[in-house]
């Protein structure tokens, strides 16, 4: 690895980390959509620090594109106050329009704006080391990690000082609200702590995948874990793996490394969205079959309680009152076995004494509309450990 | 401008592109309609990235530059990312605003990513492709506008053989579904053509603004109606407009791009609609609000003259008006709104109170108790 290799994958994961922290807040306040607002409409702002300042990385235009970043969000807020469009129909009229004056603004000064449209989309991650800081001559490292490190730092800060507010605020606004507790102050913070993030990192990874690096680590960490420290640790993780990661794939494949970033924390997504351990894709499909199942079960045990006669309780007869495909019928047949509900005797079932407890039981629950009752009731009679 | 519009009819090529920033314009309003009152206005967004993909892709395959192909490839990723979206929002317990940003950003990561590597490949002439990210209205030739025309027809010809249906659905769904329709096939089929119109439009507006046209004239149009139908047909000549004005003002000048310019002449309808719109706009609900306080603060006035006129046994004696300067609500003009409409008389520097003003106020106080 040379010299611009590490710093190039420092200033990606530094990136990262800065974004995932708010990208969790964002991501739990169902306000993901916001960092797509944002990150389009601090063009215009963007732009008119660079014609002001003529340096990417000066602290004017930060400040500057993250008051526009600001402005956005006030005014998406006004418009859907006044109810005459719906909130995610505010959210896709306000961007477009500051990204369009954004992009008339670098057309029309071409010549004077050294701004390059591509970068605008995907930053420019790979020249990043050649812009240094110096100091009395000595070189003292690419000057965007400067500013995201201080970015990020300041974030953590921000961070363990306002955890508390921070989480009660996400969770309850009204419990925030009676603590004394501002939402709208932490919510503007929050907008604020976003609007600069973006704009630090615009300049990296470009506008559209900041909100990746937003939004991606926060939900596949959601689909790990409810508890909201864990959550931020596991983004943070996400975050640097797919940026690093991430970096070796475009140098691999020699192309975009913002896009490379982004490409692998879809990858994890789809991984984790597939294959997480209870809300993954996989296990939830399974668990609605299982309930499926159960609820089958039940209705079968209910059916033969209510069935005195050996002509209703006969084999091949369940299958065509009850109406169940073979293969369903055979499931909810053996499952009923396996936890000696029923007894099969010349083809003619019948409740064990544990079959009859178990229907009396979910009867009773049913009938008093406690049907919540019946999961924990399936624990007790060993349902699916066979 | 007029010089513009005479210029159009003789040049070919500007002709061409008209048409088709028009024609696109009109079906994207239409069809934009359906995603704004579905709630689904960023979907349109989220699907305009997430068909770059496609295009790279079918780009890295066959190796055309045949818009058509390309088209294909945009439409199938833009499909398979709607259908994860709807598969995150429905299995997980994620949301859909996360969902949406997640397929955006990692799906149109993954489109530059193909898009960068393609550019580096030494045989790829590539230089087809930028377009489609901010898009080109200048690239349309006749045959695009001949599909978008084609497009648009058959659109519309689904639009009004499945109106009852897509009408009902919009409005109740639940309901759709209880009386029989087969809800899942109208859903598919608007997904569909909604997707089918943002895929046509990435040439000439590209994928970052597409979904700006999807949303602003819909957007507008409801402004002005209450009625889908009206909406529909509104939000298509809004969207045509856009497409025209936004092509003559970008051809007017040097170096501005045509997408961009329409997104903002449509945003300045969209502005212009919610600002002077009769029954809903901002300003009318301005006055109303104004006129209303102004109102409020007469009553006020008039209570505060009735209490006072109520303790002597004559109520028309005359009062100096002095007497009324703690009260807030009393300025030189509502007296004489007051005494206007009939309810006091000013003589000098005295007011009283007149038989109607004091029957007035007494009901007033009346119906207020009454309301309690």
């Amino acid at each position: 690895m040379t010299n611009p290799q590490i710093e190039i994958q420092l200033i990606a994961a530094v990136v990262a980390m800065a974004c995932a922290i708010p990208g969790v807040f964002l991501v739990l306040r169902k306000m993901a959509l916001i960092s797509d607002a944002i990150s389009h409409s601090i063009l215009p702002g963007i732009v008119i620090g660079f014609f002001i300042t003529q340096d990417l990385n000066s602290p004017l235009l930060i400040l500057l594109a993250a008051f526009t970043g600001v402005i956005t969000v006030v005014l998406v807020e006004y418009l859907q106050k006044t109810g005459l469009v719906k909130e995610d129909t505010a959210i896709g009229l306000v961007f477009p329009m500051l990204f369009s004056i954004g992009v008339i603004l670098i057309a029309k000064n071409a010549s004077d704006v050294h701004l390059d449209i591509d970068a605008v989309l995907l930053g420019e991650l790979a020249f990043a080391p050649f812009d240094r800081v110096e100091i009395g001559g000595a070189d003292m490292g690419p000057k965007s990690l400067w500013v995201m490190g201080s970015i990020l730092l300041s974030i953590i800060m921000l961070l363990l000082l306002f955890f508390k507010e921070l989480k009660v605020s996400t969770f309850d606004a009204g419990l925030a609200a009676s603590m004394g507790i501002s939402p709208v102050l932490i919510h503007y913070g929050l907008m604020s702590v976003s609007s600069i993030t973006i704009v630090g990192a615009f300049d990296a990874v470009g506008a559209i995948l900041v909100i990746a690096l937003m939004i991606a680590p926060a939900a596949t960490a959601y689909l790990l874990t409810t508890d909201l420290k864990k959550m931020i640790v596991l983004s943070l993780f996400f975050g640097v793996l797919s940026a690093i990661a991430g970096y070796w794939f475009a140098h691999w494949l020699d192309a975009s490394i913002a896009g490379s970033i982004a490409t692998t924390l879809g990858l994890i997504f789809l991984l984790v969205y597939l294959f997480a351990p209870s809300k993954g894709l996989i296990s939830v499909l399974y668990r609605q079959e299982r309930q499926k199942i159960e609820v089958s079960l039940i209705t079968f045990l209910i059916h033969l309680s209510r069935h005195e006669e050996e002509s209703e309780r006969h084999i091949n007869h369940l299958q065509e009152h009850i109406d169940w495909h073979e293969v369903r019928a055979k499931k909810v047949l053996n499952l009923a076995l396996k936890n000696n509900l029923i007894a099969i005797d010349n083809d003619i079932i019948t409740l064990t004494e544990k079959g009859t407890m178990f229907t009396e039981k979910s009867l009773e629950y049913i009938f008093e509309n406690r049907d919540e009752k019946i999961e924990s009731m399936k624990e007790s009679f060993f349902l699916f450990r066979g | 401008m007029t010089e513009y519009f005479t210029y159009l009819w003789s040049d070919y090529t500007l002709r061409t592109i008209t048409l088709g920033t028009a024609v696109l314009g009109a079906i994207c309003g239409m069809l934009g309609s359906f995603a704004v009152l579905r709630k689904e206005s960023l979907l349109g967004d989220a699907i305009s990235h997430a068909a770059l993909p496609g295009i790279a892709l079918a780009f890295i395959i066959t190796g055309a530059k045949d818009s058509g192909i390309l088209l294909l490839g945009a439409l199938v990723s833009g499909l398979i990312g709607t259908y994860w979206i709807r598969g995150i929002t429905s299995k997980t317990h994620l949301k859909s605003d996360t969902a949406l940003g997640l397929i955006l950003s990692t799906f149109f990561g993954f489109g530059m990513l193909l898009l960068t590597f393609i550019q580096k490949q030494p045989n790829a002439n590539q230089a087809g492709l930028d377009k489609y990210l901010f898009g080109q209205a200048a690239t349309l030739v006749e045959s695009d506008v001949r599909l978008l025309i084609i497009v648009t027809a058959i659109s519309l010809f689904i639009l009004l053989l499945f109106w009852k249906e897509f009408k009902i659905m919009l409005f109740d769904a639940d309901y759709t579904k209880t009386i029989g329709f087969n809800t899942k096939f109208i859903d598919i089929t608007v997904t569909f053509l909604i997707v089918l119109a943002i895929v046509l439009g990435l040439q000439t507006v590209g994928v970052v603004l597409m979904s700006a046209i999807l949303l602003a004239p819909a957007a507008a149009a409801r402004q002005w109606t209450n009625k889908l139908d009206v909406m529909i047909v509104l939000a298509g000549i809004f969207g045509a407009l856009s497409g025209v004005f936004g092509t003559a003002i970008s051809a007017s000048q040097n170096n501005l791009p045509t997408g961009p310019v329409i997104v903002l002449v449509a945003s300045v309808v969209v502005a212009f609609s919610l600002i002077f719109s009769p029954s809903r706009g901002l300003l009318l609900r301005e006055i109303r609000f104004h006129k209303n306080r102004k109102d409020l603060e007469l009553m006020k006035a008039l209570q505060l003259m009735h209490d006072i006129a109520k303790t002597h046994e004559d109520i028309s004696h005359p009062h100096a008006i002095r007497i009324l300067n703690d009260f807030q609500g009393y300025t030189k003009s509502s007296l004489k709104k007051l005494e206007h409409r009939g309810w006091i008389e000013i003589e000098g520097s005295n007011w009283a109170m007149t038989e109607k003003g004091f029957k007035t106020a007494a009901e007033m106080y009346n119906q207020q108790s009454e309301d309690d």
